[in-house]
């Protein structure tokens, strides 16, 4: 298989508080390009992005939806949740800052790094949100 | 190293995996977000979380295996998601800081 030309598109349901399949997309994501013969630096580098923006819908949002777009330029996911929103994205952005609950830092989530793990990672990282609307989060690496 | 020798070596139980990836570092740590953005691929990665998120961490992560230290135990539900999605998970009796002393003689 390869990416001759054209754009592979992909989409996932993401659950609430499932945390058996949490995750689920961004593996099944690396899979794909993994198939596709894409450069396995770029995909590491993606698939740990996506999966940072994946396991907060679950933990912070009550699930979402991730959708993603392959080309021949560039690697691309858009996750979306109706979620509470982040109130001061400037704060959520900064490394240590959480609003992890107990149950969930048992878990060994809520170090705050989610975020900045995204932006290390990603060539572009988009974070769009609105209190009780929802966030979007858009990271893309390219493939060049 | 490959794994089934460090197993041997450390008299370590290999709960999945046949034990041929091969171990070139050594990461530890709790918390999965340091783990995803720190870890290196073909670390070793020692800790004593338990749950089943830490099967997408390391397989993410593309570490060598996951060492649960201090006699921790998993669940059914780990051992089939770490099965299914080709993650190497051992188990050990010995506390983070002498897994991590030992290992980094024999590899
Ligand atoms: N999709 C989202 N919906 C609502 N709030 C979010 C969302 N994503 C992030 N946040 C908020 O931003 C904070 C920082 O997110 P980040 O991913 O950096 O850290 P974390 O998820 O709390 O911990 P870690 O990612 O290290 O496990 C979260 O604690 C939460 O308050
Ligand atoms: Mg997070």
């Amino acid at each position: 298989m390869g990416l001759s030309g054209q754009k592979v598109t992909l989409r996932y349901t993401i659950a609430a508080e499932d945390f058996i399949s949490a995750g689920e997309a961004s593996s099944h994501v690396k899979k794909t390009l993994n198939k596709l013969g894409i450069s396995h630096e770029l995909v590491k580098r993606f698939t740990i992005a996506m999966y940072e923006a994946e396991i907060n819908t679950v933990i912070h949002a009550n699930g979402g939806e991730a959708y993603v777009e392959i080309t021949p330029e560039k690697l691309m996911v858009r996750i979306s949740d109706n979620g509470p929103g982040i109130s001061d994205i400037e704060k959520a952005m900064m490394e240590g800052w959480s609003t992890a609950p107990e149950h969930i830092s048992e878990m060994g989530f809520g170090a705050g790094m989610g975020l900045p793990n995204m932006k290390r990672y990603a060539d572009e990282l988009a974070v769009e949100s609105e209190v009780g609307v929802g966030t979007v989060v858009t990271i893309t690496v390219y493939l060049s | 190293m490959k794994v089934k020798t460090l197993v041997e070596e450390l008299g370590m139980t290999l709960i999945t995996g046949d034990g041929e990836k091969e171990i070139t570092g050594i990461y530890a740590c709790d918390l999965l977000s340091w783990v995803i953005s720190h870890a290196k691929t073909g670390d070793l990665w020692v800790t004593v979380m338990n749950n089943v998120n830490i099967v997408a961490v390391a397989s993410l992560a593309e570490v060598a295996c996951i060492v649960l230290a201090e006699g921790v135990t998993v669940d059914e539900q780990v051992v089939n998601k770490a099965s299914e999605n080709g993650v190497t998970l051992l188990g050990s009796s010995m506390p983070t800081a002498e897994i991590i002393v030992k290992t980094s003689k024999l590899i």
